[in-house]
């Protein structure tokens, strides 16, 4: 029996699945790609090496000329930078959120806005437009803070409905739906009897990542810490729940209360995303399924690479969505699914992985 | 001898109904006892509360066991489920390792050991070239075999198999439950398993317990309980036993041939 034998041990080398080096530094070229690109393109094309330059120029204790006017280095420090760091931050979060809700629901269709983040997110910002209690811009307006609070209601209520209702995770996400179409139902009579907000409540919602200096990635940033430290600590344990509740009790888990924990986590930051940069749809599907057709299913490498992957994908769309119809800028919603989908089909046929 | 398992006044409600009644049940170390009862009488239940998955009243005891937590009772007790899920594209190797769950811990990554654990259990169950593969891919039976290979790497001593045999060809059937055997053998396993076919019933395992109505109606070696007087009042079947040198075979019989007074 080859398993007895401490010393002989079977000639099979087994591996586990998990993030390989390879994949990281995939992983972490395209997140670089689209940094660089973020940085040097736009209406004033500046020299990557010259933004390199600046950047280094930037850090403590170093000064080096980079030989960028004022006006350019501004552009890079004051606009571009923080820009690409909320989109990289965005992505990030929506990705692994998405992600952890798929691997948490055992469902390819979960999203992060799957408990009724978005809904409660739009009635939020939709009350804070139409009572005049701010205009949608700025971090410490009324707007992002009852997208964000409305969020955190709708999961919850989402998630207290659909314990009372059963124990499994089909009347949770039916539960979900109930309270999505309820808030979106509210956030449609609102809308109805202000309809002078229409254009400012349609914006918000398609979403976009714009910044006034630093205030927003820095908002942010505590939630995508939060958010990937406890989905990460928790890429194995989604790992088991793969097979189901009842198997993974058995192998000694304890399934509802590893649910409850990561799917909190990933609402947080979801929410969060969504209360600087509206609804931005599309992400937190397709760059999950994209690395598992990629790279493969296990949670310990999509979790992590939805990560990178995130975060690049949505600074190159943010890079289409202000330079395709300069100097208008696309709502980032549209860019997402417009590139997206077809990107995410050609990956779906290319793909010989199976992975749902 | 201490019992492996050993079952005392049982009870289980699901749901308002009264699923399991007073079930008394043991299993001695190395044993393979055989739950056999018709649809609904509660076999599964029996086996999830073993798991400790369901509120009960009443005592269960595993030898050895007396930290209540779940994967304390993991490494103790390990489970091949009726219909096993079958993760999307998981790679049977990763299937296999999350046997070492309970040993592990739900944060750590699995050590050397757990690994060769895992290959070692994956090369005796004949699948040592599948570790890459998906689990989808495989067959109904190669299926069956990593699914063993899953709950015996936890290295529990006692297996709780829940109808081993179900959507396997006859062939499968008699390699599953010989491979059950050999294992049982080799490592000292005490096998609790439910079974349809009270002809393999009979064939394999010490002991045969008929679970009629949430109660233990007999218990005893096989020709003691699979008589037709036991079948016909727990089963509603119609059967005619045959004496064979490796135990009784179950044939059912016709309603023609029970008027045409074909009884043994």
């Amino acid at each position: 029996m080859s398993d007895s034998q401490p010393n002989g041990g079977p000639h099979v080398v087994l591996e586990a699945s998990g993030l390989r080096p390879r994949s990281l530094a995939a992983g972490l070229a395209a997140a670089a790609v689209a940094v660089v690109a973020g940085l040097t393109i736009g209406p004033v094309d500046i020299a990557a090496h010259r933004v390199a330059l600046q950047l280094l120029d930037g850090l403590p204790g170093l000064t080096i000329d980079s030989g960028l006017s004022d006006a350019h280095a501004a552009i890079v420090e004051q606009i571009r930078l923080p820009r690409v760091a909320l989109g990289l931050l965005v992505g990030a979060t929506l990705s692994v959120s998405g992600a952890t809700y798929q691997g948490a629901f055992r469902n390819p269709l979960a999203d992060p806005y799957l408990l009724g983040i978005a809904a409660g997110a739009g009635l939020g910002a939709t009350i804070a437009i139409t009572s005049n209690l701010g205009d949608g811009a700025g971090v410490f307006d009324a707007v992002p803070l009852a997208a964000f609070a409305g969020a955190l209601i709708s999961v919850t209520v989402s998630y207290v409905a659909g314990h009372l209702g059963g124990r499994s995770t089909a009347s949770l996400i039916l539960a979900g739906i109930a309270v999505a179409s309820f808030l979106t139902a509210c956030q449609t009579y609102v809308l109805q009897a202000n309809s002078d907000a229409f254009r400012q409540i349609f914006a918000w919602i398609l979403g976009r990542i714009a910044t006034s200096g630093w205030s927003e990635p820095a908002l942010m940033l505590p939630y995508f810490v939060v958010t990937v430290a406890v989905v990460l600590r928790y890429r194995r344990a989604l790992d088991v729940l793969a097979v189901g509740d009842e198997e993974a009790a058995a192998l000694g888990l304890e399934p509802r209360r590893i649910r409850l924990v990561v799917v909190l986590a990933a609402s947080l930051g979801a929410a969060a995303a969504v209360s600087v940069s509206g609804l931005i749809g599309f992400v937190g599907i397709i760059v999950p399924h994209t690395v598992r057709l990629a790279f493969g299913s296990s949670n310990r490498l999509v979790l992590p690479l939805s990560v990178l992957f995130g975060g690049a994908f949505m600074v190159l769309a943010d890079l289409a969505a202000r330079t395709a119809l300069a100097p208008a800028e696309l709502p980032i919603g549209v860019v997402t699914a417009f590139l997206g989908a077809p990107f995410f089909v050609l990956v779906l046929r290319t793909s010989r992985r199976e992975i749902w | 001898m201490t019992p492996a398992v050993r079952v005392q006044d049982l009870d289980v409600t699901l749901d308002g109904t009264h699923v399991l009644r007073g079930v008394d049940l043991a299993a001695s170390t190395g044993e393979w006892v055989n739950i056999i009862g018709p649809n609904g009488a509660g076999k599964t239940t029996l086996l999830r509360a073993l798991l400790g998955l369901v509120a009960f009243d009443g005592e269960i005891a595993i030898d050895g066991l007396s930290d209540r937590r779940r994967s304390a009772r993991a490494r103790k007790v390990a489970y091949v489920p009726q219909t096993p899920v079958i993760p999307p594209g998981m790679l049977v190797a990763d299937y296999v390792l999350l046997g070492r769950t309970p040993h592990r811990g739900v944060f750590a990554a699995e050590t050397a050991n757990d690994r060769r654990i895992a290959a070692g259990v994956l090369s005796r169950l004949d699948l040592g070239g599948f570790g890459e593969r998906t689990v989808q891919s495989l067959s109904g039976g190669e299926r069956q075999r990593a699914v063993m290979a899953r709950a015996l790497a936890q290295q529990a001593d006692v297996l709780l198999l829940d109808e081993p045999t179900t959507a396997l060809d006859l062939g499968h059937q008699q390699d599953v439950l010989e491979l059950i055997d050999a294992l049982r053998r080799e490592r000292g396993l005490t096998v609790i398993a439910t079974l349809h076919d009270l002809t393999l019933a009979a064939r394999y395992g010490d002991r045969i317990a008929i679970l009629a109505r949430g109660r233990v109606a007999e218990t005893g070696p096989p020709a003691d309980v699979l008589t037709v007087q036991n079948i016909a009042e727990h089963f509603g079947a119609s059967v005619r036993i045959v004496d064979d040198p490796e135990g009784p075979v179950i044939v059912p019989t016709t309603a023609a041939s029970a008027q045409n007074g074909d009884q043994p």
